[in-house]
């Protein structure tokens, strides 16, 4: 046994970027990996379900509030119209995610955008964007979407797009923030001295600096964004003509006395996505924060 | 604290607020059609006599920087427009019933932040323990719960398992002509369940922020200082640590009651408390943008006064503030 370091080993030291090594993180940390298992069961249920398990969620096939474990055709039970509950989990999920997935880059998008502009430039384009974030910041979200929904009439896209709008402000906040404390170091001051522009100092240079909180940001926008979906779906202010988890919850609202499980089992639904994505976003933040893993 | 900060954070507020009602005129705008249809509501089946009517007080026919300043200008008197479904003013419906709601809001605000920081303490006395392990897993519950579904569960189970609370409304009927002390008890034992409903996803988040906090704090010189002089754990917790990690938690609840309000629509649906939140709820479904417009303006003035009283607290809790401007 020697002390020396063989050539290979310093490679191998030197190919380890930053992302590897938060991946080797990640890969470490058991909840996260729960959290990804859980996701990809839930997003390949909801994509692949249909093939094995046939059947319109809108169709009336049974009896209404056939408990669930009586009829072996209906395992979950069917709801107050005698709808089939399992064929509206494995349909009603599709949309719910996309609507997630959409809303949370078009916040990452508007965010980033207006958090990075603010944090580089400063001085009266910081005053302006700060000014009409925390103007968004002071309506209350979910009754603004909701306004929105109505105005644009509901599809799945103005969902996505009523709660993007609402919910940038803190991705704006957060990469201004991470700009402002990028923008002053050494390799910014650098490019600028070779005469890189502004525009490519910021995509280039600081935003894949700022990346790592930015990618936590976003995994937990995604979570924030399907109870958003849930929520408005709820209200019965979804699209009307696609079935999703939040409307199976609203339209049996009003029959929970009679029949619990026709409002349970797609709630439990929106609690694991939602459950597994935090794990998720989590575990990356531990991944890009190992100093922070002792708390 | 000073007075000119006082006067200065107000003028801002109101400016904000001032950004709601050109918001509000703008989006009923935007709506695709006659803007007189959309005031009107499109469920109203509004007579030609009535549409008129409302192009001359909304003076619909002027340009639209006119509109706006009509607009502004009713505001600022307290005239929101007028609810064809309730056939009342729009201030007068929300008057009936910004109470509810700020009771709900407040009364969620305090349990949870009362029962989070008392929970992020004692998790903070052993960063390691069965405590600190009960706080993260609950933290990361709370916010995947859809807090409408909290609810639900919780009607089910106190309607048909456990009656112990009235799930439903804010005021038994039979008790409407009782005494006032006991009709107060009544709306306080309608008010338990949708408060927890609503407290549960904030107290889980402030938890697991006061335990973050009271850790930094109490790694710092002068808790060392106050263990060595003998100080209990008890005085060292509350007293001498708390107060320091206070700060954190308190830019967290000011920044929370936005979606506070959001979480409250939800909740006030559930459980039909009869609050602003169902009456958005109500309007939203038919069409009435008046009320909606209505809802969204003292919603918003909610969440600015709440803004403000944050910023003066933070001014009392924290002296190295109180000096300056």
């Amino acid at each position: 046994m020697t002390n020396e370091i063989s050539p290979q080993q310093v490679t191998a030291y030197k190919a380890e970027s930053p992302a590897l090594e938060a991946w080797r993180m990640f890969r470490r940390n058991i909840p996260a990996l729960v959290g990804v298992v859980l996701l990809t069961v839930i997003i390949l249920a909801t994509l692949y379900g249909t093939f094995f398990y046939s059947g319109d969620p809108f169709d009336i096939v049974w009896a209404p509030h056939e408990p669930p474990g009586v009829a072996p055709e209906f395992p979950l039970g069917t709801d107050y119209l005698g709808r089939d509950i399992i064929a509206g989990m494995l349909t009603g999920g599709g949309p719910t995610l996309a609507v997630g997935a959409v809303a949370a880059a078009i916040t990452m998008v508007i965010g980033i955008a207006m958090g990075a502009l603010s944090g580089y430039y400063g001085g009266w384009v910081d005053n302006l964007l700060m000014r009409v974030t925390e103007f968004f910041q002071v309506l209350p979200a979910l009754l603004f979407a909701m306004v929105l929904v109505t105005l644009l009439s509901p599809s799945l896209f103005t969902i996505a797009f009523a709660i993007g709008v609402v919910s940038w402000p803190q991705t704006a906040r957060l990469t201004r923030a991470e700009f402002l404390k990028i923008k002053n170091l050494e390799y910014v001051t650098a490019a600028r001295a070779i005469g890189a522009k502004d525009k490519r100092i910021i995509w280039t240079v600081i935003l894949p600096n700022a990346l790592p909180p930015l990618i936590v940001s976003a995994t937990l926008t995604v979570g924030v964004a399907i109870l958003f979906e849930a929520g408005l779906s709820f209200l019965g202010l979804g699209d009307p003509n696609v079935m999703s988890w939040g409307l199976m919850i609203g339209a049996n609202r009003e029959y929970i006395l009679d029949a619990w499980w026709p409002v349970t089992f797609p709630g439990l639904a929106i609690f694991f996505t939602v459950f597994a994505v935090s794990l998720i976003g989590d575990g990356l933040n531990d991944a890009f924060n190992p100093k922070l893993r002792e708390r | 604290m000073t007075a000119s900060f006082l006067i200065r954070r107000i003028g801002y507020g109101l400016l904000l607020m001032l950004g709601v009602v050109v918001l509000n005129f703008l989006l009923i705008r935007l709506a695709p059609g006659d803007p007189a249809v959309v005031i009107a509501g499109e469920m109203g089946g509004a007579t030609e006599e009535m549409l008129e009517s409302i192009r001359e007080e909304y003076g619909l026919n002027k340009p639209l920087i006119v509109q706006l300043g009509i607009y502004v200008g009713n505001v600022a008197t307290g005239d929101l427009g007028e609810s064809f479904f309730f056939n009342q003013p729009v201030a007068t419906l929300i008057a009936q019933r910004i109470l509810p709601t700020i009771l709900l809001v407040v009364t969620a605000q305090v349990l949870s932040i009362a029962i989070g920081v008392f929970l992020g303490v004692l998790a903070a006395r052993k960063p390691n323990g069965v405590m600190s392990a009960f706080v993260s897993v609950f933290a990361t519950i709370g916010y995947a719960v859809p807090v409408f579904w909290t609810g639900i569960m919780l009607i089910i189970l106190f309607a048909s398992v456990l009656p112990m609370f009235p799930v439903e409304g804010m005021q038994s009927v039979k008790l409407r002509d009782a005494s006032l002390f006991v009709q107060m008890l009544d709306i306080l034992h309608h008010l338990i369940l949708p408060a927890f409903t609503l407290a549960i996803i904030y107290l889980a988040q402030y938890a697991r922020l006061s335990r973050a906090s009271m850790l930094e704090v109490l790694g710092s010189d002068y808790i060392r200082t106050a263990k060595a002089k003998g100080a209990s754990e008890r005085s060292i917790l509350f007293k001498h640590a708390l107060r320091n990690a206070a700060l954190p938690i308190l830019t967290v609840a000011g920044l929370q009651f936005g979606n506070l309000i959001s979480g409250a629509l939800l909740v006030e649906t559930v459980f039909n408390w009869p609050g602003m939140g169902r009456l958005a709820f109500d309007s939203i479904l038919r069409r009435d943008y008046p009320t909606i417009m209505g809802v969204l303006f003292f919603a918003s003035a909610m969440v600015v006064i709440a803004n403000i009283l944050t910023d003066m607290s933070y001014r009392l809790a924290d002296p190295r503030l109180r000096g300056k401007g």
